[in-house]
């Protein structure tokens, strides 16, 4: 999942008032709520959802530099809306945030961008497919095969993704719930890219392969009041297994789901409880204590997994900041993933 | 050793308490009028600075159009090839009778927004803010304003925003100006990422401009405040006339004890410290009154200076003054400096005071020579004259005046010496002459104060020429401009339609009052439409254009500038002027526009409607036949049930303007006086220093027979004929200071040249003045010459003088 963020109470001046993680926990008046036995229909459900009041297009990918080191970046782009419709001109009530991140061993870039809605700053179309904000962009004539750019003031990425697998659709297809209440997005996701491209750096570029994985989410109010933030993992197994899985930290206990797909691309969702998180080793980045090692066991898939940061300072230090960055699995399964944790607290 | 001969210092200003209380008035006037100009100027300048630094203004480097409108397509081109820019409209609006300006700016990403709070402390929610009907964001003094406004969206206070400006949302904005689809400029944030195309790429016509070459107010008002330091300097500089008078008769008189304390085994430099260090504590003392005196004279004059740069530059100033230590800290400095400089003469001589030399005063006067002091006026002259011809500009303007003014008064012993030469040899009587005689031998001791006279009256003459020709020219172009007999505001542009068809087959002319603001590189620029009437070709007088200007305007193919627009972008008939992309007019002529900071043009009221289709249409001039005004103000008032602002007469109009006319110059005219009254306070100690000395010379002139009565008389002639000197030689000096303030300053200032008239019977006036200042100045001495007792002149001769 990635609940990631949003957002978008971001306007620096007026502060994050904040029930819960980034405002997430705010009610939805007037916008649509996901409903179970929804049916998807694509390509328009690759674009944009304006009666949802938070929507996002979330890519990550772990590379393999031509110099044989490790890298993974980070591409999103949030849609958020005050109101659920859309308008063009400065009054349309969307707003949207894209982020980029790139993470080598010892160095983590990332960078931010804000746009309105209604002027053509930033927006989605499903056909083509078109994600964009500034000279970032996500596209492509369909979403199995995509360019993808982003540029920070000392990093940046051109890469292009081709899919090899079918969607994924997590939770109750594609009904993804988030708490005990009920509280639920629609969510699915095309975990197998094969990525190849060029990385910048301040130095030099890479070029580099991998695999990513692109996330789609939406919903009004994806957090229950007491759910504070999450730690979400997506993995691939060398033996081509993959696994999604997230934990909701709640006051009144935890929320976990997740999803495993096997080399064929046939998913099984597992529901809350049957998968378990310790996290084992903490680092401290940004001034806060972050879990940067974790042990995973799934005791119906055989999993007892250890992941760990490949750079545990990949602090995502944007206006809502977050951990992000990308993870190696040893144990019963090796392979590597990315993982994302939001929530933790803010130094006093 | 120490406290004894303190005890002797000190004594002498015990017996001599006038005397003190005039060196301290000195110091504290000087002070005083220097202050409270600088407290001014600091206080309207951190008003500048702290509107800059609360929104970000002024600090990031900023892209614009030429025609000050940048397509919002262009703004979308720069972000998707990755150039980091915050969009911003920027527009006016009417609050309470008051036009300020409101600054749309895309909330999600300007870089420098204040903290803004709803009333109960809160965040105000995001959708609040950022869609329909928005929120704006002021002052409490200006929301207060707004809030008598309908129509406008709510408001929301925050003390963090500088005064006279609304910030908003740019979607608010836009629908608030009535305009969408473009932007005014756009601000180049600091974080820009990698591998940007060149901006000449992804918009040519885009222009990118740093902080400093803005024209922002702090810029446009400069001139204003080098205007009053000038005169500060002035006053600062007739102030210390009088340190120095007081301070020479002071050190003058303590000869005797100085020789006895040095008799009695003083060494020269304790005593040279001692009384160093006793002027420095009058200086501070005189400093702290000054300081006092020019709070409250600043605080008394800044809400009028505030109303002026308002009304003037449309600059935000607060009309509350605050206590800066860095102002009162350079004001004692100002005050212990100018009096040292004004004693050094003073202490210098008493350094190289042989020990046993006669205590006469007449060793003190012995007078500086004329001559090396004509030379030297004659030179500063020059170089003021040489620096203005070889540069341009404001500074150039007040160096010639300096060095004029200087030059000048240097000049004024030579000059008074010769005429009192002359008239000398023309006298046959013996008491005639030794009456120009004895001015002769007085000269030396009266320069000073003579020169500070001299200073002010030009000053007064000059800034009194330039007042008045202003005032003249201004109410005469009144009178021409304003030939309306009634002037409409309607509520909307409907209703105006709906007046204007009413109005028509009623009065003998309906001229539509449209304008709308465009953006230009130096600052806001009003362009207005109008309609082909004899009003305008008669009543709007060009001050350079072809003949045909009216006709090419009408045309719709030439427009008209005013003059500030004109002198500020270099633009005369001939050359063109971009409205609008891809729209650009050749200047038919330039008419002059006084009391208005703003550039502003004219167009035929048919391309005014192409380039501003959406501008509201709800004023009207109306021509009518005088008499019949009123009944058809009272008509449409009830016809429309109009306000009784709404139709207001051409001779309200003109009163409101002349009202903002005599403010504008409310602290030059107050500034002026003081300065005056400064001079004759200088000429009255000068005068009072002398009389101390006169005995002697008076003595054997008494002994010859004259009454003392008639000597009396006779100091009395003889103060209001030197005056008279003065004032007869600052005429032609007032005359140039005029015109450099009219022809060079002006221009600089407010962006527009005055003709030049001349007022002989306010000279008159202020001859009378002078020679009564120089009558009070010479009344005491004189008085006391009148009641001097025989017996002190007899002892005059029996003395050791």
């Amino acid at each position: 999942m990635n609940v990631k963020a949003l957002v978008f109470l971001l306007l620096t001046p007026f502060a994050a008032s904040a029930q819960g993680f980034a405002g997430l926990g705010s009610s939805a008046e007037g916008f649509d709520i996901p409903q179970p036995g929804h049916r998807f229909d694509f390509p328009a459900d690759h674009g944009p959802h304006p009666s949802f009041r938070i929507e996002w297009w979330y890519l990550t990918a772990n590379l393999t530099g031509a110099d044989g080191q490790e890298y993974g970046i980070q591409w999103t782009l949030f849609r958020s809306a005050l109101r659920p419709f859309e308008q063009s001109g400065w009054q349309s009530p969307q707003l949207w945030m894209g982020h980029a991140g790139l993470t080598t061993p010892d160095t983590h870039f990332f960078a931010e961008r804000l746009a309105r809605g209604g002027i053509g700053q930033a927006g989605v179309t499903a056909v083509p497919f078109q994600a964009w904000i500034d000279e970032w962009h996500m596209r492509g004539d369909i979403i199995d095969a995509l360019s993808l750019r982003a540029n920070g003031a000392d990093f940046g990425y051109d890469l292009s993704l081709t899919a090899d697998g079918p969607l994924v659709f997590h939770g109750d297809n594609g009904y993804s719930v988030k708490s005990a209440e009920g509280q639920a997005s629609y969510y699915y996701s095309q975990p197998r890219y094969a990525v190849s491209g060029v990385l910048h750096l301040p130095d030099r570029d890479v070029q580099v392969t991998g695999e990513g994985w692109l996330d789609r989410e939406w919903s009004s109010q994806p957090l229950a009041a007491d759910q504070s933030g999450w730690d979400w993992f997506s993995l691939t197994f060398d033996t081509g297994d993959k696994l999604m899985a997230f934990r909701l930290r709640g006051g009144r206990g935890d929320f976990t789901a997740a999803t495993w797909i096997n080399a064929e691309g046939t998913s099984q969702s597992l529901p809350d409880g049957q998968i378990r998180f310790t996290p084992v080793q903490t680092s401290s980045v940004a001034g806060r204590d972050i879990p940067t090692e974790w042990a995973i066991s799934l005791p119906a898939k055989g999993v007892e997994i250890r992941v760990s940061a490949l750079n545990p300072g990949a602090w995502m230090g944007t206006r809502f900041a977050y951990w992000e960055g990308p993870v190696t699995v040893s144990g019963s399964h090796a392979g590597r993933g990315y993982l994302e944790m939001t929530g933790y607290g803010a130094p006093p | 050793m120490i406290g004894p001969v303190l005890q002797a210092l000190w004594s002498h200003w015990r017996w001599h308490r006038v005397q003190l209380a005039t060196l301290l008035a000195g110091i504290a006037l000087a002070t005083g009028l220097w202050s409270a100009v600088q407290a001014i100027n600091a206080e309207a300048r951190a008003s500048y600075d702290r509107a800059n630094a609360q929104l970000g203004l002024g600090q990031l480097d900023e892209l614009i159009h030429p025609s000050g409108r940048i397509p919002l397509a262009t703004y979308v081109a720069l972000r998707r090839s990755g150039w980091q820019v915050a969009a911003v409209l920027d527009g006016r609006i009417d609050a309470g009778g008051r036009s300020v300006r409101l600054m749309g700016v895309d909330m999600v990403s300007y870089p420098a927004l204040p903290a803004l709070a709803d009333p109960q402390g809160n965040p105000p929610a995001p959708e609040s803010v950022l869609t329909p009907p928005g929120r704006l964001f002021a002052t409490p003094d200006l929301a207060a304003r707004l809030s008598e406004r309908r129509d406008l969206p709510p408001i929301l206070t925050s003390t963090a925003l500088p005064p006279d400006l609304v910030l908003t949302d740019i979607g608010t904005a836009e629908t608030l100006l009535g305009q969408s689809g473009s932007l005014t400029r756009l601000v180049l944030l600091p974080d820009q990422p990698r591998a940007r195309p060149p901006l000449d790429q992804v918009a040519p016509d885009l222009r990118r401009r740093g902080p400093d070459s803005r024209i922002d107010t702090a810029r446009l008002t400069d001139s204003f405040h080098l205007n009053l330091s000038a005169f500060g300097l002035l006053s600062f500089a007739v102030g210390l006339f009088i340190v120095h008078g007081t301070v020479g008769l002071a050190f003058a008189q303590r000869r005797g004890m100085v020789r006895t304390l040095r008799a009695l085994g003083v060494p020269l430099a304790t005593l040279s410290r001692l009384m160093l260090a006793e002027l420095v504590v009058f200086a501070l003392i005189g400093g702290t009154l000054g300081l006092v005196l020019g709070h409250l004279l600043a605080g008394a004059l800044l809400p009028d200076v505030a109303a002026t740069l308002r009304g003037l530059y449309g600059a935000p100033v607060q009309g509350q003054l605050h206590l800066r230590p860095g102002w009162a800290a350079a004001g004692l400095a100002m005050a212990v400096g100018g009096t040292i400089l004004a004693s050094g003469q003073a202490l210098w001589r008493l350094a190289r005071l042989p020990l046993l030399a006669a205590p006469g005063v007449q060793a003190w006067r012995r007078g500086t020579d004329h001559r090396t002091s004509a030379l030297t006026g004659l030179f500063v002259c020059a170089a003021g004259i040489a620096a203005y011809s070889l540069f341009d500009g404001l500074v150039a303007g007040f160096v010639l005046l300096g060095g004029i003014l200087t030059g000048s008064a240097l000049l004024l012993p030579m000059l008074v010496s010769t005429a009192l030469r002359v008239f000398g040899r023309r006298a046959r009587k013996p008491v005639t002459q030794w009456v120009w005689a004895d001015m002769q031998a007085q000269l030396p001791g009266l320069s000073l104060a003579l020169m500070a006279l001299l200073l002010a009256l030009a000053a007064n003459i000059g800034v009194g020429t330039m007042v008045s020709s202003f005032r003249l020219t201004f109410l005469g172009w009144l009178d021409q401009r304003l030939v309306s007999e009634l002037y409409v505001t309607a509520e909307d542009s409907d209703q105006g339609r709906q007046i204007q068809a009413w109005l028509e087959p009623r009065a003998e002319a309906v001229l539509p009052i449209r304008n709308v603001e465009l953006p230009h590189e130096t600052g806001p620029l009003f362009l207005y439409g109008i309609v082909d009437h004899p009003t305008y070709r008669e009543h709007w007088p060009l001050i350079s254009g072809a003949p045909d200007a009216w006709d090419t305007l009408f045309r719709g193919e030439g427009i008209l500038i005013n003059e500030q627009l004109a002198r500020r972008a270099d633009l005369w008939p001939g050359d063109r002027l971009p409205l609008a992309p891809g729209m650009a007019l050749t200047i038919a002529g330039v008419y002059s526009d006084y009391g208005n900071p703003t550039g502003q043009a004219i167009v035929a009221m048919d391309l005014f409607d192409q380039i501003a289709p959406e501008a509201e249409n709800r004023r009207f001039g109306i021509r009518i036949d005088p008499s019949q005004a009123s009944p058809l103000a009272d008509a449409l008032r009830t016809r429309f049930d109009l306000g009784p602002g709404a139709v207001v007469p051409q001779a309200a109009v003109k009163a409101q303007s002349r009202a903002i006319f005599e403010k504008t110059f409310v602290v030059t005219s107050a500034l002026n006086v003081l300065t005056l009254g400064v001079a004759g306070f200088a000429m009255f100690t000068s005068l009072l220093t002398l009389w101390t000395q006169r005995l002697p010379q008076i003595a054997p002139i008494w002994a010859l027979g004259l009454t003392r009565s008639r000597l009396a008389a006779l100091e009395l002639l003889r103060s209001v004929v030197l005056a008279a000197l003065t004032a007869f030689l600052a005429l032609p000096l007032g005359l140039v200071l005029a015109w450099v303030l009219l022809s060079v300053i002006n221009v600089q200032a407010f962006g527009w040249r005055l003709p030049m008239f001349l007022f002989p019977w306010a000279w008159v006036q202020l001859f009378v003045l002078t020679a009564i200042a120089a009558l009070l100045a010479a009344a005491l001495p004189a008085w006391r010459l009148r009641r001097v007792p025989p017996a002190d002149l007899l002892r005059v001769f029996a003395n050791e003088r």
